[in-house]
Order: C-alpha cells, then structure tokens, then sequence
C-alpha cells in the first residue's frame, strides 16, 4: 500500500503540488510546526513533508479526513460552500481547515479521490486500534484540531472535478479560514485566539445563567410547569391566565394605592374631622360588631376603602397634591391600561401563533426522538417529565384523530344544530327565570321588609347561583352530542356560560341603577333639606347676633345630616359581590374537589362499588368555568374600582391567595381530563371574552361618570355638577389660558367629526394592508410547503438522490488512472455504490462496513445535511449538489465523539 | 489504554484529551467516578470492567429510561452484557458532552433508540421508545390504539423513502431540525 500510495501523491503533488506551496501562508507553516511537535513521536517528519512528504504517512492523513468529515458536518455546513472556484484557494483552506497541522494534508486534497478504497483498510485500523497506538494518536490530533476547522476531504476531491465556482462560497470560506486563524497561528495571535474562545465559552456560560435567573424570577413557573406536566397545557393555560391578571391587577394596584390612596392617607384630613370621614351617631353603637364589619358597613364603609371617604378639597398637602383630578385619572386611566394591556396582549400572541410554520413538520417525530432531557438526575423531576411526555402525546394523538375524523357528516350536522337549538331553549329558560324574579323582587322591594321571608329576600341571589351551578354542567353534557374536539368544545362551552354570566351581570347592573336612582331622589331630599336647615341657621344666627361674619354651624360631625352617599353604596355592592364571590370559589374547591377526593379515596375502600372509578370519581378541573370566574371577577374589579378604591388591593390578594390554593388543590384533589388537549397556541380567546368584558364594565361606569351627578356630601367630586367637572377646573384654573383655548376649540364637534373621520380611514387603512400582508404570507407559507415538497419528493427519487453517486462516477475515470486500489478487500467502487443507494439496512453499525458505509453516509449526508437555516438562501437544487459533495465521510462514529468503534464482525 | 491506575498518567491525560470532546478537568472527573465504580480486585487487571449494573448506579444514569440501552451502546464487551471500561465510559461522556456535534450525538441517538440492533428503527423500536418515553407505570401508558397511532404518525413525519422504518440519514434528517436535541442529549458527571 504505502508504494501505491506514494505514486499517488506524486502524481497529485504533480497536479497540485506548486500550487499548494505557492498557497500556504505563514500560518499554516506554524501549524506544521505544532504539528510537529505533536507527532515527536513519529518517525516522519511532517512538517518538511509539504511536498513530498512520506508517503507512509499519507493513509492516516486521509483517515483522518474522513474520519472528520462526518464528524464535523455542523461545521462544514458553515463552509458547506467548499466548492470554491480556485483550487489553490481549497488546497489552502484544506490546509489549515484540516488539519492545521498536516502541511501534507494539502496532498489530501487531491487525494481523496483515491480514498474509497481506502476506506475499508482504515476502517480496520480503527477498530482495531487501540488509544495507545501513537499513530492514531496523531490522527486523532489531527481529528480534532480538523474538528475546529472540520471540513470534508471529499468535498475536496470532489471540487476539482466540478468546478463550479461561486464567488459566494470562496467568499465563505474566506471569512472560515479568518475566523480560525487564530487557532493555526503563535504567539500573539494564538493567545489572542485563545482569549477570545475563553470569552466565548465565559459569555455562553453567563448566557445560561441568566437565562435561568430570568426563568427563576417569573413567578410560580415552576408550580405551573408542575401542572402542565400532569394535566396538560389546557389547565396551565388557565394558570398562566391567572399570572398574567395578577400581573395586571398589581398595576392597576400600583395607581390606585400609590396616587390615590397614599395621598389622601398621608395628607387628607385624617379620620373623624368631618362628616363624610366620620361614622354617623345612630351607627356609632353597633359600627365596630363584626356583622356589621362583614357587610362592609360601620368602620368600613367610612374609610379609604371607599369613595365616600375622599374629601373635595382641590389640592392636599404641602404637595399641593390635587387629589380629585387624580382620582377622575386614575379611575379612567385604568380602563385604558387595561384596554392597552389586553390588546397588546393579544396582537402579541396572534404574532406567535403566525410563525409555526416549519414546528408541524415533525411534531411527532421531535416529540419521540428528541423530548427527553438526558440531564435529568432526579427521579421526581424523572417522573414528571414521564408525565409530561405522555400527556403531550396523547394531546397531540387527540388533534390527530380529530384531523381524521369523518363520519357521518349530517348526523354530526344534526345533532350539532340539536345541540345548540338546546342550548338556547336553556339560556333564554334561565334568561326568563332571571327577568321574572328580578321583577318580584322589586314588588318585593316596596313591601315592608320585616315581613319578607329569608328565601323572598334572597330570592334573585338564590336563583342566580342555581343557574351558575347547574347550567354549565348542563350544557356540558349537551355539548357533548356535538363531538367538538375538546379545545373547541372548550371555546363553545365558554361562549355559552359567558352568555350565562351576562345576563346574571346586568341583572345585577339593573338592579343596582335602580337603587342608584331611588338614592338619588332621597339624596335631593336630604340635600335641599340640609340647603333649607343651613339657611334657616344663617338667617337666624345673623338675627340674632346681628352679624354678617357668620361661622359655620358647630355640629359634631357624627351628628350632620347626610346623604346616601351612592357611590360608596355602589363600591359596597362590588366588595360584597367580589367577596362572596371568593367565598364560592373556595368553598366549591375546598368541598367540591377537596371534600371530595378524601370520600373517594378513603371511603374506597368499605364501599359497595369502586368510588375511584366509578361513580363520584375525582374531579377533573373545570377549565371553563375558572377561566369565566377569573374574567368575571376582573370585571367586577373594573366596575367597582372607580367607587372602591380598596376592591383593587383586595383582587391582587384574592388572585395571590388562589393561585397557591388552586395549584395545590388541582394537584392534590383532581385527575386529568380523560382527553387531554393542548391549549391553543394563543390563548385570545380568553384574551377576547376580557376584552368584551371589559368594555361591558367600561360602559355603566362612563356613564355614571358623565350623566350622573356626584352625591352632595361625600367623595372627591361633591359640591360639582358632574365629576368631570374637575378636567375643566384644572383647565380653567391651573393651566395657562391658551390651553384651554386649544381645549375649547378640540371639543368642538366641527373638529371632533373630522378626527372620527380620519381614524375611520385609517382603520380601513390598516385593515386592508394587514389583509395584504395575510395574503402574501399565505403565499409564502404555501411556497415553501412546494419547495419542501419538493425537496421530498427528489430525496425520494433514487435517480436524484444519488447525486454523490453520480460524483463519484465521474470521478472514477480518474481513479482509472491511478494505481489500482490498494486493497485487496476494497470492493469495486460499482459496489460500493450499489450499497450505498441502498442505505437503510447496510446503515446499521457505523462503523461495521466501514466500505460501504462511507458511500452510504454520503447519502445520509445529503438527506440529513440540508440544514434548515441554509435552506433560504440556497434553492433546493444546488444545495443538493452541494450536499453531496460534502466529504466523504466515514463512519460517522470515529473520533473526538467517537464511541468505541462497534466490534467488528 | 489499559491504565485505570488510582491517577491517570499524564501522558494518556493528554492522550484522552485528544481523543474526546471533553477538557482536562472532565477525564480527571471521570476517571475518578470510574475508579468508584470498580471492584478492589478489578483494578489491577489491565482492562478493567464495570458491570452496567455499577454503571447504571450512578446517579446521571439512574433516572434515564434509556440507561440500559446507554451501556449497551457505548460497551466494547464482547459479552453484549453493556460492561464499560473506562474509554468506553469517556466515550459515553463524550458523546453526551457539551461540545459534541448534532452528528455525533444523533448518531449515537439513533444507536441507543434502535432497540434490537438492526440499524434501522421500525415499529418495535419505536413503540420500546415510547413506552421508556411514558414511563413504567400503567396509568401513564398509552393504549394500543394510541400506541398504533402515534406510531403510524412518527413513520408518516419521518420516513422518508416509506419502508416502513427509520432509518439513520432519516433520522438525523428529522433531528437536524430538532431546536432543542443537542442541548438536551447531554450527560454531565
């Protein structure tokens, strides 16, 4: 062999030897250099062997180069350019890519040709090598400083016969060769190399932990991983829903306490300095009972808690603080965050439900092959991670079989119209059931109250918390007549309760205008009754002490007359609600799911029939009807908050409290959905009903605020005509005159019809581009599901997807001329090819054939290498070519990763 | 290469560093967590194995549904009974390093996932993987049909010429695209 071998590098050095010389830089001879030292051991100097080096070491080198090729394919796909236009230029970069270190290496280049029948001694070698073996030893030096550079020796070869040049890919290789510079060279630039890969590898590390600081510091990531990983990603969506109202309503928190609450505690009056701050004498006795606390009445309902507590006076404190003017804002401005939040929200997650194109490729696949994580150590995370694996197959199973799914397509139609036919008759049942009492119970109203019964006064509360229990499991088992797939069944399921809740909400609204109404007829009454009784005060006061200089009526607070108060009123009817509220929830966990787990578990076991799966069972949790409570209550917040300013600090505890009590509770008490679903990408949905349910809530209380008068006698905005009378006092008082010119002129309707107009059009605008751009995306999605199809069908295609065969073929006129193959073994090249066509079976043991298998790889490459990245800007067909004059690669095991070779056979 | 002495020699120290993926301070780890393993007669053989039941002890291993199929895989025993010296263990570590390449782990990938050693992955293989993937307990097992399907749909993604099985280049076709494969197919001593 070595004969043979050195004929052949004196024929390649013939070809390309000058060239060669004439290419290596000043780097590369340092590398030889190192090389040499390396290889002290070896008898042949490589480093004097740039052109006529030894030919014995001559087959190493080549093993090495195959050996690298495959190993480094990541790498080459960098450089995957290889077929550069000069040769010179790829002897170089052979040079330095391989080896760095073998100056002889640039004979490979040309060599490699010859390699495959090479091949199969190497593979010998390798398996019988042993690390002591100092050749190998070199070779694996070489190896793995190739490794740095790793590009395929074949390709090489490969490159002389196809010129195809590209200005593109020499320009690559360039840049590689630059890159990697630093790692041939000595001195300065090596140690400067050297620092710059110690930076590297510091500033990864550092990336990993901050990554992980930041996954740390989202609350309750982990509770809710937890979660997921037992019950699917449909719940944790209603978690990671919960997290982001809390997010929210910190927020809002944050401007009600810090601008409006604070300033009023801090620099108000304090308690007990006037009337609206005190608790009237007829309820000082009982104000402290704890009934009377539980109501919100007494202490309660005269402190920060509600509107009523806030003092008119236009500014406070040394600040000068003006506290009216911000409550109007901050009651407003939370509406509009909220706005903003939500939409944001959900412009941002209709971003990221655009972008999975190229994820549905290999949903499945990526789910088997790739979704344990080897670093796992720890048994329960062990477990988990089993859990979440099976239950993201089986969600992913549940969307499969809902894609092939068709039957009986009227059937389904029927019943589906059935269903919602159903559905209707109950909601308009429950919406009628709802009318009526609400109706009773306002004759209910004008009769005496102490000769109502329990059940007559609590009629409308009663009813409507029977339909919120029984109705949703209702059209639960109506729905199931449809066969949605669970997630869709879930939006309908929503849908139809949301439509529930709606009418239990503005039943309530109804309601509570109502007593507004009543409380602002009494309110006159008082007032106009307090206006006579101070008249009557001055005109006899000034009688009877004959003077104008009048002071104000000496009364103890506790004692003035006052009024209502309906907006404190209101604010209660909002805490009472939220509160009750919370109770529900807690005591349906705590007995519903809780209560009911224990009698299953532990009765379980003296029970005539299996209670586990039988008839009570666990409880699954209930997606639907958490996610509306949740919405439900946001609206209430958003409602109450203008006349409650405590309603927000109340949410953010009540939202803290239940996070922890529901993510303990679901873990501890409930069984997974017997189909578990994936949640949809985006979760608008929920998203949606927010919104709808904010603009709900935003209406009655806009229109409180601008057609209602404020109570005369308590609150920020007393003593005004409207509430927001305060802009316009700040405007008239505080700014300078032209703004409120400016401000005159823009509420002009001549102006304010023009504005409405131009936002008109530039909705329409909008709207049009972004169908446009819908459009081209849906164009480019199908484009690229051609051009993979296309890819598809010509990796199918034996004709096509032998490129590196018909590589190799055309190579082989050349190979004629070379000294035949050296072993013995080497099969003919026809064979080889014949064998790697066929890839599948031969594939098996890496390093087994290693003959065959280097063709075989090849193969492999050409079908694993397109790398997805590169796919944009290479069209399929070069990239296949290209592709296949990826290196020759070897057995794909060997080297630096190398396992042990698989015994040979 | 048989020197599993208490400390390594300098010059395999290097010798290994060349060899594998891993630095300096990682074989010196290793090599102690292997003399661990080692039986008090086994270290003065020349080539000293470590029955995979030691191997399998270890705690990196020992939550892994796949540590079995690990051994049988990186073991150079002729015995087929997955006992590692101690180059096979570093060419464990190796594989599963940081700096290993997408090639190599996923060829090492598609050697651990093919169940009967047939080189290629068909039905059988894959329905071993999935039920090592859910885990050995009953209530997290999937069912036949579900198995059926899942399968069904793996070859569907995945098999590309339509044989029936995965191949290696089909298999590194899919993983190639994998976002997170590389930085999960990872073992740290």
């Amino acid at each position: 062999m070595p004969s043979q071998k050195k004929n052949d590098i004196a024929i390649r050095m013939e070809d390309v030897g000058i060239e060669i010389d004439g290419e290596l830089d000043s780097g590369s001879e340092d590398e030889a250099r190192r090389r040499d030292r390396n290889r002290k051991a070896k008898a042949s100097p490589r480093a004097g062997g740039r052109n006529g080096k030894p030919a014995t070491s001559e087959d190493e080198e080549e093993e090495e180069d195959q050996d690298e090729a495959p190993r480094k394919r990541a790498r080459k796909k960098k450089a995957s350019a290889q077929d550069s236009e000069e040769e010179e230029e790829e002897d170089d970069r052979s040079v330095k890519r391989k080896g760095t270190k073998a100056a002889g290496r640039k004979k490979k280049a040309v060599e490699e040709e010859s390699e495959e029948s090479e091949e199969e001694e190497r593979g010998k070698k390798k398996k019988g090598r042993k690390v002591t073996n100092k050749k190998q030893k070199d070779e694996q030096n070489k190896e793995k400083k190739g490794d740095a550079k790793g590009k395929g020796g074949k390709d090489k070869g490969n490159v002389k016969d196809k010129k195809n040049k590209n200005g593109k890919y020499s320009r690559e290789c360039q840049a590689f060769v630059e890159k990697f510079e630093g790692a041939l060279g000595k001195g300065k630039g090596r140690k400067l190399y050297a620092y710059k890969v110690m930076m590297a590898k510091k500033m990864i590390k550092f990336n990993r932990d901050f990554d992980n600081f930041k996954t740390a510091c989202i609350p309750w990531e982990r509770k809710i991983k937890e979660v997921e990983s037992h019950f699917g990603s449909s719940v944790a969506s209603y978690f990671i829903f919960l997290r982001w109202m809390y997010g929210l309503n910190l927020v809002l928190f944050a401007f009600m306490f810090g601008l409006v609450v604070l300033p009023e505690v801090m620099m108000g009056l304090p308690y007990g300095s006037i009337a609206r701050k005190t608790v009237p004498r007829a309820e000082q006795e009982r104000a402290m009972d704890i009934s009377v606390l539980l109501d919100f009445g007494g202490y309660c309902k005269y402190s920060i808690l509600f509107y009523g507590f806030y003092n008119d006076e236009r500014t406070i404190g040394v600040l000068q603080f003006r506290l009216p003017l911000s409550y109007l804002l901050v009651g407003v401005g939370i509406f509009g965050y909220s706005l903003m939040v939500v939409i944001r929200t959900m412009a941002r997650n209709s971003d990221e439900g655009g972008d999975g194109g190229d994820d549905g490729q290999f949903t499945f696949a990526f789910k088997m092959f790739t979704s344990w994580d080897y670093l796992i150590g720890n048994p329960e995370t062990a477990d988990n991670k089993y859990a979440s694996i099976t239950t993201s197959f089986k969600e992913s199973i549940v969307d499969e079989q809902e894609n092939q799914k068709d039957e009986n397509i009227h059937l389904r139609r029927f019943l589906r119209v059935l269903a919602n036919f159903l559905i209707l008759c109950s909601l308009g049942g429950s919406g009628f059931l709802i009318y009526f009492v609400v109706k009773r119970s306002q004759e209910f109203a004008n009769l005496d109250q102490d000769e109502l019964s329990w059940f007559e006064k609590n009629e409308v509360e009663f009813v409507m918390s029977l339909l919120g229990l029984v109705c949703p499991p209702l059209f639960e088992t109506i729905a199931e007549l449809e066969e949605y797939h669970p997630r869709i069944a879930l939006k309908w399921q929503l849908g139809r309760i949301f439509a529930l809740f709606l009418g239990n909400l503005y039943t309530f609204l109804f309601a509570l205008f109502d007593e507004v109404n009543a409380k602002l007829e009494k309110e006159k009454s008082i007032r106009n009754a307090t206006i006579w009784g101070l008249n009557e005060y001055y005109s006899n006061y000034s009688s009877y002490h004959n003077t104008t200089d009048i002071p104000p009526p000496d009364i103890h607070p506790a004692d003035v007359i006052r009024g209502p108060c309906w907006e404190t009123a209101v604010g209660i009817e909002f805490v009472k609600l939220t509160v009750s509220d919370i109770q529900v929830t807690y005591m349906t966990i705590l007995i519903g799911d809780f209560l009911r787990a224990m009698i299953v578990r532990f009765l379980n076991y003296c029970w005539c029939w299996d209670l586990e799966a039988g008839f009570p069972s666990y409880g699954e949790f209930d997606i639907s009807g958490n996610v509306l409570g949740l919405i439900f209550n946001q609206g209430m917040i958003w409602m109450g908050a203008f006349y409650a300013p405590g309603l927000v600090g109340l949410n953010v505890l009540r939202l803290l409290t239940s996070m922890y009590y529901q993510s303990w509770a679901v873990m501890s008490c409930n069984v997974p959905h017997e189909r578990v679903f994936k949640a949809s990408k985006s979760n608008n949905f929920y998203m949606g009903l927010l919104l709808l349910v904010l603009f709900l809530s935003l209406l009655p209380v806009v229109y409180t605020i601008m057609t209602l008068p404020p109570s005369f006698d308590c609150g920020p905005f007393s003593g005004r005509e409207q509430m927001y009378n305060v802009v316009m006092e700040t405007i008239e008082n505080d700014l300078p005159a032209f703004i409120g010119n400016i401000f005159t002129y823009a509420t002009n309707p001549g102006l304010i019809l023009p504005a409405v107009l131009l936002m008109v059009l530039a909705i329409y605008y909008l709207n049009a581009t972004s169908k446009n751009y819908q459009n081209a995306n849906l164009e480019l999605k199908k484009k690229m599901q051609m051009a993979r199809d296309e890819e598809k069908n010509r990796r199918n295609n034996k004709e096509n997807t032998n490129q590196v065969m018909q590589d190799l073929e055309d190579l082989l006129p050349n190979r004629s001329l070379l000294p035949p193959a050296a072993e013995e073994e080497n099969p003919p090249p026809d064979k080889v090819r014949e064998k790697g066509s066929k890839s599948p079976k031969v594939a098996k043991r890496p390093g087994a054939a290693a003959n065959g298998k280097g063709v075989n790889l090849q193969n492999d490459v050409s079908l694993a290498a397109p790398n997805p990245k590169a796919a944009v800007t290479h069209p399929p067909g070069p990239r296949g070519l290209s592709g296949n004059a990826r290196g020759p690669p070897p057995g794909p095991v060997r080297g630096r990763g190398r396992g042990t070779p698989p015994p040979r056979h | 290469m048989g020197t599993t002495a208490s400390q390594l020699r300098k010059d395999l120290l290097s010798e290994y560093q060349e060899l594998t993926f891993l630095t300096k301070q990682e074989i010196i780890l290793a090599h102690k967590r292997f003399s661990e393993l080692l039986s008090k007669e086994d270290r003065n053989l020349p080539t000293p194995r470590v029955p995979m039941e030691k191997v399998l002890s270890l705690p990196e291993l020992k939550s892994n549904p796949f540590r079995k199929r690990i051994c049988h895989v990186f073991s150079t025993s002729d015995m087929k009974d997955g006992s590692l010296t101690f180059e096979d263990f570093l060419d464990l570590l190796s594989a599963f390093s940081d700096s290993a390449t997408l090639e190599i782990k996923s060829h090492y990938a598609f050697r651990i996932f093919d169940f009967d050693d047939d080189g290629t992955l068909d039905g059988g293989d894959l329905e071993k993987l999935v039920n090592c993937l859910t885990g050995e307990t009953d209530d997290t097992r999937l069912t036949t049909e579900e198995m059926r399907q899942l399968i069904s749909n793996i070859l569907e993604e995945s098999d590309i010429d339509k044989d029936g099985t995965v191949n290696l280049s089909e298999f590194q076709h899919v993983i190639s695209r994998s976002p997170d494969f590389v930085s999960s197919f990872k073992i740290v001593l």
